[in-house]
């Protein structure tokens, strides 16, 4: 049909309207979401979940979520301003020009020169200051390193045995392109762990 | 540095055939595709009550469009304020006091996405699932309807658009064009090109890691006894779809408060490059819709050309602030960012993210480098250096109009875009829209610089007028994303955001459709020799230039005062660099 035989439809149409806003929360909002949901956990089950990790059937943790390490045992994550919860994940927000960053990042520095036996200069930037999310898993290679020795005094290992743990558990660049190089700090603990348990 | 490179590769090389494919779903052409949408169509617009085959005069199409909104935004707003009392609120969110629920609302209908509030907390599953899902999916194809009516009303209408010789039907009573249906459009490109792009990215997202499931998430103790924390509690949730669409359509609202910094929204380096690609990918691809679209080739060169000369030399300035230049040598580098990203992946999404209207973020922008602050700053007060889904197109075609008039009083003729003349009436609004901005984003952050008790800044000096100003660019440009230091939940902040917003959407969406409207009526003056012909590179480099000198007219003072001061004061302070 020619178009041009019939008239314009300008008259506003409140009908349309609330079909359209029922069609949008319900079809693009809900029907959409439920869709994308359903194929997430048919094809990738465990990724859909959480990326969990499990030890004897019990979960321990994701991967993708920092825990808090004190124990000199384990490495320790990079720095938290949401206290590593992952109900309040934060950054700090605070701009580079701003006096409170350069004294939290000078007292991060003190304490960790002291806990690793190193000069202060020569701590790794992403152990001074606090990720994006809080919850960041990892670690630079670097920033894993200047731990090692640490680790290794404390847990009565070699430090070469716990170096070979720390490149076994460095991630390269995906595909050897992408991203940073980096530690996952929770499996490398858990892998620490596993290796004190294991007969030599 | 290789990711720099593949987006843009990918994003040229998905969205040319993305492009060409948007034309003939725009155009209405019949495709084998038919088959699976035109029930589905049909059946839609018969519960809708409107006949698919009328157009619309410009009038009609931004009262439907106006009167679609209204009635989206009070179901949504309503549903905000009552959310506790409704189903699928596992975790107990209270209803939303109604000055945040207005603003959530607004930011949400305006394809902006600034948020107020803090995700998980404060929304409900249902709030999410339905109000906030459903508003990104629409809210970008509504945009894009719009700048495809004003694209054919500049062209004289529909038919005359497609290259018709026929007469261009008109309502003889008022001599108005056919500027398309709307509702068949914002249909159309919603059903046909972005659920299943968005279904598609979603899954991909899914295999990186990023949670899909309505399932609650788990709570464990963490591995080392001797710390405080007791137990982690995961939230998880249907995160994947709505990341799809918060990255495809220009919309930046997470599901997480840290957005995509959080790994489980973005987990890998893979999720990233996804995620950054489709920040850019359907503004890119919208570029090479016009040329199929107005059956002139030339003309997507020409936009294309513009955008992407802007969006070389902002890339290029963020990568080289944040990852290059001395301050990225300061031990605060890695503060806001993530371990798996690093300095010169958080630049690239910084400037990406601002060069659209996206806002999503994967770095925290308050602690960027404060030159690369100024050129995300920068980017939201252009707003068409890719622009928003729709939208960026539409700021580009005030530019065009006023760099063709700023070029045909230079050369002594009669201003003309396209054979039609740009007189009066059409500057009279011109004029309205660029000075609109300047009153809106200079005129907030002054007023509310000068109350301490309102302005909720969280960290002093140059930086705290940047949070002030960071705010209402983005609200005006309906980008979204924020110095989010900012203690920005208050009535204060709330109401002047709502204006920010609303202004830079709707008066950005129609004023130029309106414009188009009055230019469609007029007769088409026949090519000449004298006749300014935009599409070649000297129009290409006034057309920036013109960009260039608004902005930096208007802005540099506000931009000296705060992100250039503060990169001045760390630099000459020297100290604070260690």
């Amino acid at each position: 049909m020619d178009t041009s035989q019939l008239a314009f439809d300008d008259r506003p149409s409140l009908r349309a309207a609330l079909v359209f806003t029922v069609f949008v929360l319900l079809g693009c909002g809900l029907l959409y979401e439920l869709a994308g949901t359903a194929l997430g956990r048919v094809l990738f089950p465990h990724q859909a979940q959480g990326t969990l990790i499990e030890r004897d059937g019990r979960v321990v943790g994701s991967t993708l979520v920092a825990q808090p390490f004190a124990d000199a045992r384990y490495f320790q994550p990079r720095p938290s301003a949401a206290g590593y919860d992952p109900m309040a994940v934060a950054g700090s927000n605070q701009a580079r020009s701003n006096p409170a960053l350069r004294q939290s990042m000078a007292e991060r520095r003190s304490i960790v020169a002291q806990r690793e036996g190193l000069p202060e200069s020569a701590v790794p930037g992403d152990l001074l200051t606090a990720s994006g999310s809080g919850i960041d898993p990892d670690l630079s290679p670097a920033a894993a390193a200047v731990q090692v020795a640490r680790v290794a005094k404390a847990r009565g290992m070699s430090v070469d045995a716990v170096q070979a743990l720390l490149r076994a558990n460095t991630t390269p660049p995906q595909f050897g392109l992408l991203g940073e190089p980096r530690v996952n700090v929770l499996e490398l603990n858990l892998a620490l762990d596993a290796a004190a348990t294991r007969p030599e | 540095m290789i990711e720099l490179l593949l987006v843009f590769a990918l994003a040229i090389g998905l969205g040319w055939p993305l492009g060409h494919y948007l034309a003939r779903v725009m155009r209405g052409d019949p495709t084998p595709l038919d088959r699976v949408f035109g029930p589905i169509e049909r059946g839609v617009y018969r519960l809708l009550g409107i006949d698919a085959r009328r157009g619309m005069s410009w009038k009609g199409y931004a009262s439907a469009f106006l009167l679609s909104n209204l009635a989206l935004g009070v179901v949504v707003w309503i549903l905000f304020m009552t959310q506790a009392w409704l189903p699928l609120n596992p975790d107990g969110a209270p209803n939303m006091s109604w000055d945040l629920a207005l603003h959530t609302m607004v930011s949400f209908l305006t394809n902006t996405n600034q948020q107020h509030y803090s995700g998980q907390a404060q929304l409900s599953y249902l709030s999410q699932m339905v109000g906030i899902a459903g508003l990104q999916v629409i809210t970008p194809m509504m945009g894009l309807a719009i700048v495809v009516a004003t694209l054919r009303g500049l062209f004289g209408g529909r038919e005359q658009m497609a290259g018709g010789t026929a007469a261009t039907p008109t309502d003889e009573a008022r001599g108005e064009r056919d500027v398309g249906n709307y509702w068949v459009d914002v249909l159309r490109a919603t059903l046909r090109f972005f659920l299943p792009l968005a279904l598609l990215w979603s899954v991909l997202l899914a295999s990186q890691g990023v949670p899909a499931t309505l399932a609650e998430g788990p709570t464990y103790t963490p591995l080392d006894q001797s710390v405080e924390m007791r137990s982690q509690h995961v939230p998880l949730g249907p995160v994947a779809p709505m990341v799809a669409v918060k990255q495809l359509g220009t919309n930046g609202g997470g599901w997480y408060g840290p957005n995509s910094a959080v790994p489980l929204e973005n987990p890998t380096p893979l999720s990233n490059l996804l995620e950054t690609l489709a920040i850019i990918l359907i503004p890119v691809a919208i570029t090479f819709m016009v040329g199929p679209l107005t059956g002139r080739r030339k003309l997507t060169a020409l936009v294309f050309g513009c955008m992407a000369l802007m969006s070389v030399v902002s890339t290029g300035a963020a990568l080289w602030s944040e990852a290059y230049s001395p301050t990225a040598q300061d031990a605060a580098l890695m503060e806001g960012k993530e371990t798996r990203f690093g300095a010169s992946n958080s630049a690239l999404w910084a400037t990406l993210t601002t060069q659209t209207s996206n806002g999503s973020v994967d770095s925290m922008h308050d602690s960027l480098a404060p030159l690369t602050g100024a050129v995300t700053i920068t980017n939201m007060l252009v707003n068409a250096v890719w622009g928003g889904v729709g939208c960026g197109l539409q700021q580009f075609l005030v530019y065009l109009l006023l760099a063709a008039f700023l070029s045909g009083l230079m050369t002594g003729r009669t201003p003309e875009l396209f054979g039609r003349k740009i007189e009066a009436g059409e500057v009279r609004l011109l004029a309205l829209l660029i000075l609109l901005q300047p009153l809106i984003v200079i005129g907030f952050t002054a007023l509310t610089v000068a109350l301490p008790a309102f302005t909720g800044n969280s960290n002093p000096g140059f930086h705290g007028i940047s949070q002030v100003l960071y705010e209402y660019a983005s609200a005006f440009a309906n980008n979204g994303s924020g110095f989010e230091g900012l203690g920005d939940g208050t009535p204060w902040w709330n109401l002047t955001c709502v204006v920010a917003l609303f202004f830079g959407r709707y008066a950005a969406l129609i004023v130029p459709l309106w414009i188009a409207g009055l230019m469609a009526k007029k007769r088409v003056a026949p090519t000449s020799s004298g006749t300014l012909d935009v599409e070649t590179p000297t129009f290409a480099l006034t057309l920036v230039s013109v960009v260039v000198i608004l902005t930096i007219l208007q802005f540099m003072p506000a931009l000296v005062l705060g992100p250039v001061g503060e990169h001045l004061a760390l630099t000459t302070a020297g100290a604070a660099i260690p």
